[in-house]
């Protein structure tokens, strides 16, 4: 991603509300964001964090008790803040902007074949006769790596597997050619072959289809692989946004560095894995100064008091600290997680020497 | 960490096999299961959904029977059909479990504090009823909650405070050993470690022994000292962790390692995944065997595939 990247989506200082038995409920808080086109950003927070229902005010697919209390979203010279009804969500939820969400099954209808759900939705948004949507559906099933596509077309949702009904999923989305794609969480429900397996298949995807990835996730790990940029959120708001490379390399909000420390890939056997100690503030109440405050070692009194500003560490680079501030003390991110580079770069080669030697790694020499 | 230790062998399956259904519609979800835990470690069981870890998890609990083999319990035959009274009563007793989702493993109408003594009560474990309130006070405190919580209910506690009232509860009744079964799979990550941590200081403490069931390789070689990888009900290798993770030597291991994420963008965009494709195996006429090649390292293979495999485990250790 260049600085001058083209921005697509626009949020200006977003915050959603939910009204819960009564009570006031703020999910997200000011929230400011620029998804450049063609780039995978991933969003990453713990549940609770607003993660999901940010990319929901996307799609105006918010839960009937919450709404905007502020801010704006534009898109495509369309002002999406402003869309009230669902009629006025036509030709842009699924068609502009699509989602896919954790659980492949309860995204598909399971008394329909995996083909007529594809063509369906090709015939509808594109218009094509049902010969035509048959033949682009199967294109599109072979394209998400269904073998023997043709022969599948008539099956069931249940005769998949869940990898498999999350590429149908996908397909589905991409059926519509959208020009941005939110995945949430798509890969959690999925074993690790095959969420590496899908997160390959959304980064090739998107180079042949030239759309925009919104990947929501908890996982700094999964990021890692997948992401151009990256933006991190807590209670509510984004407290830390870079390039992936700066996320992990130069983090500078003592939360980013606390869920880079929790990675277990950093944990030493037999010694304690780091924890953030205590949980999240309640967004029922008002939240004084920086939320993670009262979890953070670094906290300063400031930190109770007033909410920090996002600070520039680079033309691609915030973080919401007042360690930022050139007032602060200067404070160095955790021995743990520095020279991360390195530690991983030994470790795989400590691993990977064995498997070398052990016959250039490949499993069919006979 | 376990070799130095004097192997004492806490529990063991021999040429275990699990099936469903009978007939035509047998199924068998689990076949030539061996292996020992000893006690004291953590013994990881990782495998993919439908691979058939939880269901050797919960064989050990005597909650699905077993149709071949026999699972070992302190040097006594647990897995036959008829268990006297007292042999269950026992085994529940010396047997615990951790589950996967806090929030469906806890009785919602009942407190915290009847959720910790519960099995104190139906086994008459206490004095009197201040020596129960002491060991409830005592251990709600040890998971790192607060007595006042005890008159409380699940829904009102988080997904990590209600884990911790999990293993509240197993803990309580002074068990041999626990079987965890994905305990930590539910959470966030920052109370992940919170929950590791805590099951790491017990087996400090008290001498625990684990079968830790996961899927997430990454946590596994934290938390376990010994893992065996199961894959479509057959345990394809077994060895130490570290063992494991510098020398996987079946092609199921290396696909599962190699799908493992990389947190660093750098080294995870060269990485290269690698697809394990059964048909890799020739087991017609040459059929396999789990065969130890390697002092603790055992692995399923025909006779082919393990004078493969030594070659090239003797290259790897030659330097």
């Amino acid at each position: 991603m260049s600085d001058d990247a083209k921005s697509i989506l626009s949020v200006k200082d977003l915050s959603v509300g939910f009204k819960v038995r009564g009570r006031k409920l703020r999910a997200i808080r000011n929230v400011s964001l620029e998804l450049h086109d063609q780039e995978i950003l991933a969003i990453v927070g713990e549940s609770g964090s607003g993660k999901s229902v940010l990319t929901k005010t996307f799609t105006g697919m918010l839960e009937s008790n919450g709404g905007i209390t502020h801010g704006t979203i534009d898109y495509d010279g369309k002002r999406l803040s402003d869309l009230k009804k669902d009629k006025d969500w036509i030709g842009i939820r699924g068609k502009e902007i699509a989602t896919i969400f954790q659980d492949p099954m309860t995204s598909l209808d399971p008394i329909k074949t995996i083909g007529s759900q594809i063509s369906e939705v090709i015939i509808k948004h594109q218009g094509k006769s049902a010969k035509e949507a048959k033949k682009l559906a199967i294109d599109l099933m072979a394209r998400t790596g269904i073998p023997n596509a043709a022969d599948r077309y008539n099956e069931y949702p249940f005769e998949y597997s869940g990898g498999m009904r999350q590429r149908m999923v996908i397909a589905i989305a991409l059926a519509c050619r959208p020009k941005v794609l939110i995945c949430d969480e798509p890969t959690t429900a999925l074993d690790v072959t095959i969420q590496a397996q899908i997160l390959d298949l959304i980064k090739e995807l998107q180079k042949e289809y030239h759309f925009t990835t919104i990947f929501i996730t908890h996982d700094l790990g999964v990021v890692a692989s997948i992401a151009d940029r990256i933006a991190v959120m807590y209670s509510g708001q984004i407290i830390e946004y870079g390039k992936a490379d700066e996320i992990f390399y130069n983090p500078r909000h003592p939360y980013t560095w606390s869920l880079l420390s929790s990675l277990p890939q950093l944990a030493t056997r037999g010694g304690e894995l780091f924890s953030i100690p205590g949980t999240p503030p309640s967004l029922y109440k008002d939240i004084k100064g920086d939320a993670f405050a009262p979890r953070n070692p670094y906290a300063m009194k400031i930190d109770f008091e007033e909410e920090p500003p996002m600070f520039k560490v680079t033309e691609t680079h915030y973080a919401k600290t007042w360690l930022l501030d050139p007032r602060a003390p200067k404070v160095e991110k955790p021995s743990l997680i520095q020279n991360l580079h390195q530690r991983f770069l030994d470790m795989q080669a400590s691993d990977a020497a064995a498997k070398l030697e052990m016959g250039g790694g490949s499993d069919d020499d006979e | 960490m376990t070799m130095s230790k004097d192997k004492d062998v806490l529990l063991s399956a021999k040429d275990l096999e699990i099936s469903f259904g009978s007939g035509k519609n047998k199924f068998v979800a689990v076949k030539n299961a061996n292996f020992d835990i000893y006690r004291g470690e953590t013994f990881a069981l990782v495998g993919e959904s439908g691979s058939g870890k939880t269901t050797i998890g919960r064989a050990i609990m005597g909650i699905t029977p077993t149709s071949d083999g026999d699972i070992i319990f302190n040097g006594e035959k647990i897995n036959k059909p008829k268990l006297s009274n007292e042999e269950k009563h026992n085994l529940t007793r010396k047997i615990q479990m951790i589950f996967q989702d806090p929030q469906a493993s806890l009785n919602e109408r009942a407190t915290i504090d009847y959720i910790i003594s519960e099995g104190l009560i139906n086994f008459h474990l206490f004095k009197n009823e201040k020596d129960r309130v002491d060991k409830v006070t005592q251990m709600i405190e040890s998971v790192g909650l607060l007595p006042e919580h005890l008159y409380r209910y699940p829904h009102e506690f988080s997904g990590g405070q209600r884990q911790r009232i999990g293993i509240a509860r197993a803990l309580i009744m002074e068990p041999e050993l626990i079987v965890a079964d994905e305990p930590i799979s539910a959470l966030d990550v920052s109370i992940r470690a919170q929950v590791l941590n805590l099951l790491k200081k017990f087996q400090r403490e008290d001498n625990l022994t684990y079968l830790f069931i996961a899927h997430d390789l990454s946590v596994v070689r934290f938390i376990s000292d010994r893992i065996a990888v199961i894959h479509l009900g057959q345990i394809v290798e077994l060895a130490e962790t570290e063992e494991l993770f510098t020398n996987p030597i079946h092609p199921y291991t290396r696909a599962l390692l190699s799908a493992v994420p990389v947190p660093d963008p750098a080294l995870a965009k060269q990485k290269k995944l690698t697809v394990y494709d059964m048909s890799v195996h020739h087991y017609e006429t040459d059929k396999p065997k789990f065969v130890e090649i390697r002092p603790g390292h055992f692995v399923w293979a025909n006779q082919q595939e393990e004078d493969l495999y030594r070659n090239r485990l003797a290259k790897a250790h030659a330097h």
